[in-house]
């Protein structure tokens, strides 16, 4: 590794750096989710930091780096915090499986143990947001929907649309729909910025805040179609293409039977 | 007589004796109506309409069109204790405290969609067969009206409701008013009661809305159907058509059954598309305030395509003088649709110019047969549909997993690009459709039978079509270009050289043809 | 060409065939039935919608497939209403089709213009009328009446005067002064430069005395998107690097284009998108316009921290905020 740490101050080799990290990340990949399954007791003994250690050596390093230093290719994991490892790989975003214009949402590669030793494990070494307790997320008792909404529309719908359906974002990015996503994973989005996504300070969208906003996101997320099927919740778009569709296409339908003599 | 035929003579006798109207009525009742489907666009729009009095009439009595801030207390949990306008919270109160109130809220907003794509579809149709031409050019002008109308129309209704998405709209409306030089500023100042959003724009929007647009509207469209009626409908070429005569079924009692029946099919379909898709969701949506914005925030099909060039448009602005003038928006907002809508309402006289052509037109034209005219109804197609795509691009990102920028870079060259080579290709498919017209009249239908000649070879049985096929295949004229010699009987020189080269020009591109069959040419080609 | 040197003639409209109905009396009692059917059909809508109204609750919601939980009081009504008139219309048009006579007849046409002597008659009626008039002779009714006249048009314009204010200055006016804290939006909290991460994004407005009434026209040109960067990461000039405090940056969220609220910020790109036309803007560049149809960058307010560290306003926008305008001086 320390050979290759030194290429990588050569131009030329940048675009082969990419190569091998990415057949690096690939194979680690597999290797590691193979060996998960075929012996998930093997890491049973060790501590939890310990357990974190070892995933991340053997799924993450390639890219974040030994001691979490970050590559040409990743960002350094110092003081990230275990809101944002939870985040990150409790999504399924980490590891990654394509280095497309954005790393979406899959399911995930680790188990809920797994991700919580490798959170602990880049949480040890240097301090950053953590995960929220069951107790900090109880949103049903501590937030206010209607709050909630005035909120998201404030801070989230120019992204994520009214609905939170998600949106467009520059050059092919986008923000992702908000529909079926844990309440703890929008806290932790909301604290440590992930991708494209701002940071939203405790200070300035306090906790209570934050929890009126997840929980006006399950209500919508729970609402029934008050006036009908919805097409996707985003607007006029498919209420347009409804019309020409179904609305005139019916109506020619009558109208040519309508003007053919019957038999 | 029966008891009834007495009363209802002693009644017609009443209004007969006062208005002498037997004569007329029964001149009227005898009024004759070809049958198409194509026929009945306009039909849809004059029907929804008449929807869309009967549920808006419904809708005012209980909606509020103030902009007073309220604190909502209704039933719709998400949004309780949020200050909002009252026109948002009754509207809200219509669609879920008024029994049937969101069924009709929905029914006047799909009926206003349907409205609009009947209007486009019955525009089309009427330019694509050439119904407009002489004596019709009034009613193609009233039509263009129509549609204008429809178009501030729909927009006004939409933005009454006062959620998140409306008054977007309304700012960006304001935007594009405010972008007129000299007086911009002025005019949104009053229309809006002051810097946007104003203090009385909605009450003001919503009479324009409920009366004096629909009172317009009404007369237009009185006086367009006046017209159909007086001047007769317009009918496609057939056996037994001519230019003298129109072919169909009386008003009583066919065309009456199946206009009135079509009606409640309209009525119907509306109420059928209320009662299972959503539409214009407002309490998703939330109350408009200026500092909230949603993604993917679009107007209603019919003006997404101005939204579509807008956002299309390239980043210009002049400062000069201490004064700005936005290109950016003046473009596609204002001048781009000007120049649109006059020369769809200059069109008929444009078409005439061209052609040389003064003379009455009943028969309709076969697309095909009028290349040039189709070519440019394609073209014109195509510059709106990329214009929409455009408007919704957002939309079609995230959908088909594609870029803002791409989409955007996209459909600003192409606007350039594809409108003309929609024509070119339509032309050409034109003129093949008329060889292929050709061949049948000349060559008869294939029938797949094969047989085998004395010779050996083995040839396909074709089979003469019917003779009223063949009218209709070759009962169009094909009218030579215009000649305009560029000197006068005298020798002297005309005046406008450059415009009659432009008009000798245009009208050999209308001409060209496909020669179509004569009686002549079947009787060699039968000899042989 | 083959111009109508011999044309084909007009073979004439095919001969008229009966419908089923017309000569088989069992098909004509069975459309009969159709047509009783549909009308029936109709009746069932009309009585489903009653049933609706009054019966079914406003809170229940049933699952269709594809379609999802949907309201059923809203769903019958409106099929109920649906089925009543479409099948109405049905029963009318196969009424129509199958058992109305459907014989096509044929009307004349006659060329809409006037007989001459008509156009004659009519020419000299109103050159008569005209001359009775005597606008020619008569100059000085002439220029009166063609000066009242354009009086006359006036009142109506004027009477509209009181719409609304003349503009003055309001399109370059907001609240914002020195010394105005910028306060969370909504929560109308006052914002310490510390609490700002470096990535995070906040909507703000000025603040103003606790429960004062905020109008929406305020809220039209106030807000302000404060955003936090690394301060190595700015390409500023040295003015607008001197607006900034501490990596954290200040600008109008209303759009430069159209007005809507310029607010999707990219952490990654440093870039913000308007989602009305996708006008972009570089952060980092002082929110220059990078892609789309806006002109004008952002405008940035000057920031600082008061003596509790609360940011606040340094100085109002030395431009005015929102889309352009003709008087707007945009040198």
């Amino acid at each position: 590794m320390k050979r290759l740490s030194h290429y990588r101050r050569h131009k030329a080799v940048a675009p082969l750096l990419l190569v091998i990290a990415l057949f690096g990340i690939g194979t680690t990949f597999n290797v590691a989710s193979a060996s998960m399954k075929t012996s998930p007791n093997a890491f049973a003994r060790s501590t939890q930091i310990d357990e974190g250690k070892q995933i991340f050596l053997r799924g993450c390093s390639t890219c974040h780096g030994l001691n979490l230093e970050g590559s040409a290719i990743a960002p350094a994991l110092i003081g990230v915090g275990a809101a944002s490892v939870d985040f990150q790989v409790g999504t399924g975003r980490m590891p990654v499986a394509d280095m497309s214009t954005q790393i979406s949402r899959k399911t995930p590669v680790y188990n809920e143990e797994e991700v919580a030793a490798l959170a602990a494990y880049v949480a040890s070494l240097a301090p950053g947001p953590a995960i929220p307790t069951d107790a900090q997320l109880n949103y049903e008792r501590d937030g206010s929907t209607a709050e909630g909404g005035e909120l998201f529309r404030n801070n989230c719908a120019m992204c994520h649309n009214f609905a939170g359906q998600g949106g467009a974002l520059t050059q092919g990015k986008y923000a992702p729909t908000l529909m079926g996503v844990e309440p703890k994973h929008i806290y932790e989005a909301l604290i440590t910025g992930p991708q494209s996504m701002p940071v939203f300070s405790d200070k300035t969208l306090t906790p209570e805040e934050k929890l009126s906003v997840i929980k006006w996101i399950k209500a919508a997320e729970a609402e029934p179609n008050l006036g009908g099927a919805t097409m996707g919740r985003v607007g006029p778009v498919t209420e347009g293409l409804l019309v020409w569709v179904l609305g005139l296409g019916i109506l020619i339908a009558v109208a040519v039977w309508l003007t053919t003599r019957a038999r | 007589m029966t008891t009834v035929e007495k009363r209802l003579g002693a009644a017609a006798n009443f209004v007969d004796e006062r208005l002498g109207a037997a004569g007329w009525m029964k001149k009227s009742l005898n009024k004759v109506f070809p049958d198409h489907w194509t026929f009945m666009f306009g039909e849809i729009c004059m029907y929804s309409f008449v929807i869309l009095l009967l549920s808006g009439t419904f809708l005012t009595l209980w909606f509020d069109p103030s902009q007073r801030e309220v604190v909502y207390e209704g039933v719709y949990e998400p949004l309780k204790g949020i200050t909002m306008s009252a026109a948002y919270a009754s509207t809200l109160d219509i669609s879920f405290e008024i029994r049937g109130g969101l069924l009709m809220r929905q029914i006047h907003h799909w009926s206003a969609n349907i409205f609009m794509a009947a209007i486009v579809a019955h525009l089309l149709r009427v330019f694509f067969t050439g119904a407009f031409r002489k004596p019709r050019e009034f009613n193609w002008i009233l039509g263009i009206i129509l549609l204008t109308l429809g178009l501030v129309e729909g927009l006004l209704g939409y933005s009454l409701p006062d959620d998140l998405l409306s008054g977007t709209g309304l700012r960006i409306t304001s935007a594009i008013i405010q972008a007129v030089p000299l007086v911009g500023t002025y005019i949104t100042f009053f229309l809006f009661g002051g810097a946007f959003p104003g203090v009385g724009f909605l009450p003001r929007i919503f009479t324009i809305h409920i009366l004096l647009l629909p009172g317009i509207f009404l007369a237009v469209i009185t006086v367009h159907v006046m017209l159909v009626w007086y001047q007769k409908h317009t009918q496609f070429p057939g056996p037994g058509r001519t230019e003298k005569n129109v072919v169909g079924h009386p008003i009583l009692p066919v065309y009456m059954a199946k206009a009135g029946g079509f009606f409640f099919i309209v009525f119907g379909v509306t109420a059928f598309l209320s009662a299972v898709a959503s539409i214009n969701p407002i309490w998703l949506y939330g109350p408009y305030t200026p500092g909230q914005i949603s993604a993917g925030s679009q107007p209603d099909w019919y003006m997404g395509w101005l939204d579509g060039l807008v956002r299309m448009a390239p980043p210009w602005e002049t400062h000069a003088f201490g004064h700005t003038v936005s290109w950016n928006i003046l473009i596609p907002a204002l001048i781009v649709p000007g120049i649109i809508f006059t020369g769809m309402a200059f069109y008929p006289f444009i078409e005439s110019w061209i052609t040389g052509d003064k003379r009455e037109h009943h028969l309709l034209d076969r697309p095909r047969n009028v290349p040039n005219r189709t070519a440019l109804g394609v073209m014109s197609i195509t510059f709106v549909l990329i214009s929409l795509i455009n408007g919704g691009n957002d939309i079609f990102a995230t959908q088909f997993d594609l870029s803002i920028n791409q989409i955007m870079w996209f459909s600003r060259i192409s606007i350039f690009i594809l409108p003309p080579i929609a024509f070119v290709v339509t032309k050409r498919l034109c003129l093949s459709l008329q060889r292929a017209d050709r061949d049948l009249v000349l060559h008869g239908m294939e029938t797949g039978q094969l047989v085998r000649m004395p010779s050996g070879e083995f040839a396909e049985i074709h089979k003469p079509i019917s003779a009223q096929k063949r009218w209709i295949l070759t009962s169009h004229e094909q009218a030579p270009a215009l000649e305009l010699p560029a000197t006068d009987a005298r020798g002297v020189r005309r005046p406008g050289a450059l415009k009659n080269k432009l008009r000798i020009r245009l009208s050999k591109a209308h001409a060209v043809a496909v020669p179509k069959v004569s009686a002549q040419d079947l009787k060699e080609i039968e000899h042989h | 060409m083959s111009n109508e040197i011999e044309a084909f003639q007009d073979p004439g409209e095919a001969v008229h065939a009966p419908r089923a109905a017309d000569i088989d009396p069992r098909a004509e009692k069975r459309a009969e039935q159709q047509v009783a059917a549909l009308f029936g059909l109709s009746a069932v809508g009309s009585l489903l919608l009653i049933y609706s109204y009054i019966w079914i609750p406003e809170d229940v919601f049933i699952f269709i497939p594809v379609m999802g939980d949907q309201n059923a009081h809203q769903l019958f009504l409106g099929l109920g209403m649906a089925m009543s008139l479409f099948f109405l219309g049905m029963a009318a048009i196969l009424w129509a089709k199958k058992l109305m006579p459907d014989t096509e007849v044929v009307n004349h046409r006659h060329e809409f213009r006037s007989s001459d002597e008509d156009r004659e008659e009519f020419v000299k009626t109103v050159k008569d009328g005209v001359a009775g008039v005597q606008l020619g002779r008569r100059k000085l009714i002439k220029g009166s009446l063609a000066a009242s006249l354009g009086l006359f048009a006036l009142p109506p314009v004027l009477l509209l005067r009181d719409l609304g204010p003349l503009p003055g200055k309001e399109l370059e006016k907001t609240n914002w002064k020195a010394g105005t804290r910028l306060v969370t939006d909504p929560g109308n909290r006052p914002i310490l430069a510390s609490d700002l991460e470096v990535g995070s994004v906040v909507q703000t407005l000025p603040e103003v005395a606790p429960d004062t009434h905020r109008p929406l026209s305020d809220i039209a040109k106030d807000p302000v998107l404060l955003i936090r960067l690394r301060p190595e990461e700015f390409n500023l000039t040295p003015e607008k690097l001197a607006m900034t405090h501490d990596g954290i940056i200040a600008f109008s969220k209303i759009c430069s284009h159209m007005g809507c609220a310029v607010a999707l910020y990219e952490q990654t790109t440093k870039h913000l998108l308007c989602p009305c036309h996708q006008s972009t803007f570089d952060v980092t560049q002082a929110a220059k316009v990078i892609f789309g149809p806006a002109a004008r960058p952002l405008p940035q307010l000057d920031i600082t921290v008061d003596k509790e560290g609360y940011l606040i306003a340094r100085a109002p926008f030395n431009e005015a905020v929102g889309p352009s305008f003709w008087e707007r001086n945009s040198q």
